[in-house]
C-alpha cells in the first residue's frame, strides 16, 4: 500500500501473491495500524472519533459491495435491504434470546448471506442493468416485509431497541470504545477480503467479471461463484447492518432504504471498483464529504452570504457541492480514488527523475 | 498527470484550513447552547423550510430582548437530509460544542438518538413525531415529545369525528388513510382500541411512499367503502394529492380530517388553493394564524432591523410550530436557570426545566402543557381547524381526548 520499489523482480508465484511485496509495505501497514488503533482514539476528540465510527461501519459495507460489483462484475441495488436483514436478525436475537455480539454479528451476516444468495439467483440469467432492477425489487420486497411483519419488526413502529454490546462484562458505551470495537471488525474485513481476492475463489470472481463465457469454458462453475459472490457480499452487508444496530442502539429499516444502497454504490464507484483500498477511500469520501463541505461553508460562507441567509444556504449548497465534487473527481480520474492514488504513487516512484 | 499532486495538495490544504476554522469555535461566557437539527433539504423539506427559520427567528427574538436570565441563547442548526448517520454525527458535534438541549428532527432520528440522550444526560425534543411511547418519562427519561404524539392525535381525531357525527360512533364507518411507513402505522393501535369501545367500523388504506399516486385508494374509499369520515395521516406532498383526489371523486372535504403533518397552508396551496380545499379539517399542535403577540414581536424585530418579515411567516401552521419548539426549549432553559440560581445549566438541569413547564401558553400559541417527570407529552393537546373562506378557522379549542386510553397504551408499550 505505501511502498516504492524500483521495478518488478518477482520470480515465483508465491512472491507474486504475497500480501507484502516489500518489507517496507509490512512496516507501513504496521505503522498505520498503530496510528489508527492506538494513537487516533487516544488523541482525537470524541466528536471526531464518532465520525470515524461512521466511516468504519461504511468501510465494511463498501468492501462487501466491492466484492460483488468490483470483483465479480454483478450489480446490486439491494444492499441497504441486506443490511436491514442483518440488523433485524441481530436485534431479534438480542431481544428474545439475549444473545451476545459474537453470536449476533455472524448470525446477522449469515441470514443476510442466505437472503442475498436467493436474490442472486437471477444473476445467472440476467446481467447488468436488468440484474440491477431485480435487486432493486429485492430491496423493496425486504422493506415491505419488515414493515408489515410484526414478528420481524417487533411492532407497528418497526424498530427494536438493542443495548450496546458488552465485552468482558463492560458495556461499550463511549465513542472510543465503540471505535475499537468497530475497528476489530474492519481489520477482519480488510484482511479477509484481501485474502479472499488472492484465493482460488477470488480469481474465479475476477474471471467471471472479465468474461463469464470464457470463465465457464476454463471450468469455473459460474452459477456457484456468482451465488458465492452474492452471499459473501451480503454477509458483509449483514454485518454492517448489525454494527449500525449496535452503534445506534436501534434496528430500524428506515435507516436502510434505497438511498443507502445508492450511497454504497457511490462509495465503490468513487473509490475504485475492484480494489480494497478504493473501498476504504470511497467510504471515507462519501461519509466525510458532506461533513467537510459544511465545515468549509461555515468557515467561508460568511464572506459571501449574510449570516441570516447562511442557515438556508448551507444545506442546499452542500448538496450541490457534494454532487459537483463527485463529478469533479470522476472526471479527473474515472477509475476512482484508488487509481488516483496509484497515479500519485507512480509519479513519486521515479520522482525527481521521471523518464 | 503532473498536476495531480498539485490538485491534491490544494484540496488537502483547503480542507485543513476548514478544519482549523471549524475547530476554532470557542465557547463564550454566559451562553447556553441549544443544538438544533432541522432539515431544509431532503424528503421533509416542505416542512423544514418553514419550521427551521421560525426556530431561528424565535431564538433571535429572545436574544434581542436580552436573552434568558442573563444568558444569550446560542443556536446551531444542522441539516441531515432526514438521514440517520449524519444525525448521529451532528448530535456528537453539538454535544462537543456544549449543547444542553437538543431538537431532534424525524422519527428514525429520534429513535436512533434516544439511547445517546440517556447516556449523555441531554434532553431532546421530538414534537409531533417520534415514539408515542416516549410520553412515558420513566422509560424515556431524556426524550420529550412535548407536542401531541401520534397516539394522542389518533384519539383526538376520533373524539372530533364523534362530536361531528352527533355524539355517537355506533355503526359509523371511518377510513384511515396512512403513509405506509412506521410513522403512518403508529396511530393504528389506538384507533383499533377505540374501535372496540366506540363501536365504529375502521378500515385502513395504505399509501405507499412517496404517496404521489393515490387515485386507486381514494376511489376505493369514496366509491366502494363510502365512509362517514376519513382520517388522513400523510406526509410531504401526499396530503395535497389526497385533497385533489377527494375533490375529483366528489367526496365532501368536510368529512376529511388531516392529522398534524397533513395540515399546512402549503398543502392547501399545492392542492389547488383555498376554494378547492373548502371544508377540509386539519389538526395542529400549535396555534394557527397570525393573531399571536409573539408573531407581532418578530415582525417588529424585523422592522427594527429595516427588513421585511420572512416569507416563511405566511405559512402560519408550520411557522407557529417552529415557534412552539423553540419557545419550549427556551422555557426549559429558563426554568433550569431559575432553579440552579443562574449557574451555567447542565443537560440534567434543562431536563428538569422541561419537566416544570406548565401554564406556559405564549399568548395562546402553545397548548396548556403540563409536562411532568412522568408525562413528557404534557397532555397531548391539539386544535382542529377548518378551511373556510380562504383561511383556517378554529373549529375546537385545545382538546386532549381519551387520556386514560392513551395513557394505558403508553404504559403497555414495552
Amino acid at each position: 500500500m505505501f511502498h516504492r520499489e524500483s521495478g518488478v523482480f518477482k520470480t515465483s508465484y508465491a512472491a507474486d501473491m504475497a500480501l507484502y511485496p516489500l518489507p517496507i509495505a509490512k512496516w507501513a501497514v504496521a505503522a498505520f495500524a498503530g496510528l489508527f488503533i492506538v494513537i487516533v482514539p487516544l488523541a482525537l476528540d470524541e466528536y471526531y472519533v464518532s465520525i470515524l465510527d461512521l466511516i468504519l461501519i461504511a468501510v465494511i459495507g463498501a468492501l462487501g459491495l466491492n466484492v460483488l460489483v468490483g470483483y465479480t462484475g454483478q450489480i446490486s441495488i439491494g444492499h441497504g435491504a441486506f443490511m436491514s436483514v442483518g440488523a433485524y436478525t441481530a436485534a431479534n436475537l438480542v431481544v428474545h434470546l439475549g444473545a451476545p455480539f459474537w453470536i449476533t454479528i455472524p448470525a446477522g451476516g449469515l441470514m443476510a448471506a442466505l437472503i442475498g444468495g436467493v436474490v442472486g439467483i437471477p444473476s445467472l440469467r440476467i446481467k447488468g442493468i436488468y440484474l440491477a432492477i431485480a435487486t432493486l425489487a429485492a430491496q423493496l420486497i425486504i422493506e415491505w416485509t419488515i414493515n408489515h411483519v410484526p414478528a420481524i419488526s417487533g411492532g407497528v413502529q418497526a424498530s427494536i431497541q438493542v443495548p450496546r454490546p458488552s465485552l468482558f462484562g463492560t458495556q461499550l458505551k463511549s465513542q472510543t470504545q465503540l471505535y475499537l470495537f468497530l475497528m476489530f471488525f474492519v481489520v477482519l474485513a480488510v484482511v479477509g477480503t484481501s485474502n479472499l481476492v488472492r484465493s482460488r475463489i477470488g480469481r474465479a470472481f475476477i474471471a467471471v467479471r472479465d468474461q463469464d463465457i470464457a470463465a465457464e469454458i476454463i471450468g469455473i462453475n459460474i452459477f456457484r461463484y456468482k451465488l458465492i459472490a452474492f452471499a459473501i457480499s451480503s454477509f458483509y452487508a449483514g454485518v454492517t447492518g448489525v454494527l449500525y444496530t449496535y452503534y445506534l442502539g436501534i434496528a430500524n429499516y428506515e435507516q436502510f432504504q434505497i438511498n443507502v444502497s445508492i450511497d454504497y454504490l457511490a462509495m465503490i464507484i468513487i473509490g475504485g471498483l475492484g480494489s480494497i483500498l478504493g473501498s476504504i477511500f470511497g467510504a471515507i469520501f462519501v461519509t466525510l464529504l458532506p461533513i467537510v463541505t459544511r465545515w468549509f461553508l461555515e468557515a467561508f460562507g460568511g464572506l459571501i452570504f449574510s449570516q441570516a441567509d447562511l442557515a438556508n444556504i448551507i444545506p442546499n449548497l452542500r448538496l450541490l457541492l457534494f454532487g459537483a465534487l463527485i463529478i469533479f473527481f470522476l472526471v479527473v480520474e474515472p477509475e476512482g480514488f484508488n487509481r488516483l492514488w496509484r497515479n500519485i504513487r507512480n509519479y513519486f516512484r521515479v520522482w525527481p527523475f521521471s523518464y | 498527470m503532473q498536476s495531480l499532486p498539485r490538485i491534491m495538495t490544494g484540496v488537502a490544504a483547503s480542507v485543513a484550513v476548514g478544519l482549523c476554522l471549524a475547530g476554532g469555535v470557542a465557547a463564550q461566557q454566559k451562553e447556553v447552547m441549544i443544538g438544533g437539527q432541522c432539515d431544509r433539504t431532503g424528503p421533509t423539506q416542505i416542512v423544514g423550510v418553514v419550521i427551521c427559520p421560525a426556530i431561528q427567528d424565535y431564538i433571535d427574538l429572545v436574544n434581542s430582548k436580552g436573552g434568558v436570565e442573563g444568558y444569550k441563547i446560542k443556536y446551531n442548526e444542522l441539516d441531515n437530509e432526514y438521514k440517520v448517520p449524519p444525525a448521529v454525527e451532528e448530535y456528537q458535534r453539538q454535544k462537543q460544542e456544549g449543547a444542553v438541549s437538543m431538537m431532534i428532527y424525524g422519527t428514525p432520528q429520534a429513535q436512533a438518538l434516544n439511547q445517546k440522550l440517556q447516556e449523555d444526560k441531554i434532553p431532546g425534543t421530538s414534537p409531533g413525531f417520534g415514539i408515542s411511547a416516549s410520553a412515558d418519562g420513566a422509560r424515556y427519561p431524556y426524550l420529550f415529545p412535548v407536542a401531541a404524539t401520534y397516539w394522542s392525535q389518533g384519539a383526538a381525531a376520533i373524539q372530533f369525528i364523534k362530536d361531528k357525527l352527533g355524539g355517537s360512533l355506533k355503526g359509523k364507518k371511518i377510513a384511515y388513510v396512512y403513509y405506509d411507513n412506521p410513522a403512518g402505522h403508529e396511530p393504528l393501535p389506538i384507533l383499533e382500541d377505540l374501535q372496540k369501545t366506540e363501536g365504529f367500523e375502521l378500515r385502513s388504506f395504505a399509501v405507499p411512499p412517496p404517496g404521489l399516486e393515490m387515485g386507486a385508494q381514494v376511489l376505493d374509499i369514496t366509491q366502494r367503502y363510502r365512509p362517514d369520515f376519513v382520517i388522513d395521516h400523510l406526509f410531504g406532498r401526499s396530503p395535497s394529492v389526497a385533497i385533489k383526489e377527494y375533490k375529483r371523486a366528489g367526496y365532501p372535504l368536510s368529512k376529511v380530517l388531516g392529522l398534524v403533518w397533513a395540515s399546512a397552508e402549503a398543502d392547501i396551496d399545492a392542492a389547488g388553493g383555498w376554494q378547492v380545499a373548502e371544508g377540509y379539517h386539519t389538526m395542529s399542535f400549535a396555534g394557527v394564524g397570525d393573531d399571536y403577540p409573539v408573531r407581532q414581536e418578530i415582525k417588529a424585530m424585523y422592522k427594527a432591523q429595516g427588513k421585511e418579515p420572512p416569507k416563511a411567516m405566511d405559512d402560519t401552521v408550520m411557522y407557529n410550530r417552529g415557534l412552539l419548539i423553540a419557545a419550549l426549549h427556551v422555557e426549559a432553559i429558563r426554568n433550569a436557570l431559575k432553579a440552579n440560581g443562574g449557574k451555567p445549566p447542565t443537560g440534567e438541569d434543562v431536563k428538569k426545566g422541561f419537566e416544570q413547564i406548565h401554564d406556559f401558553t405564549l399568548g395562546g400559541l402553545v397548548p396548556p402543557l403540563n409536562v411532568t417527570a412522568a408525562d413528557h407529552e404534557g397532555g397531548g393537546w391539539v386544535q382542529i381547524y377548518t378551511v373556510k373562506g380562504g383561511k383556517f378557522v378554529k373549529e375546537t379549542d385545545w382538546i386532549h381526548a381519551y387520556p386514560e386510553l392513551v395513557a394505558a397504551a403508553v404504559k403497555k408499550a414495552e
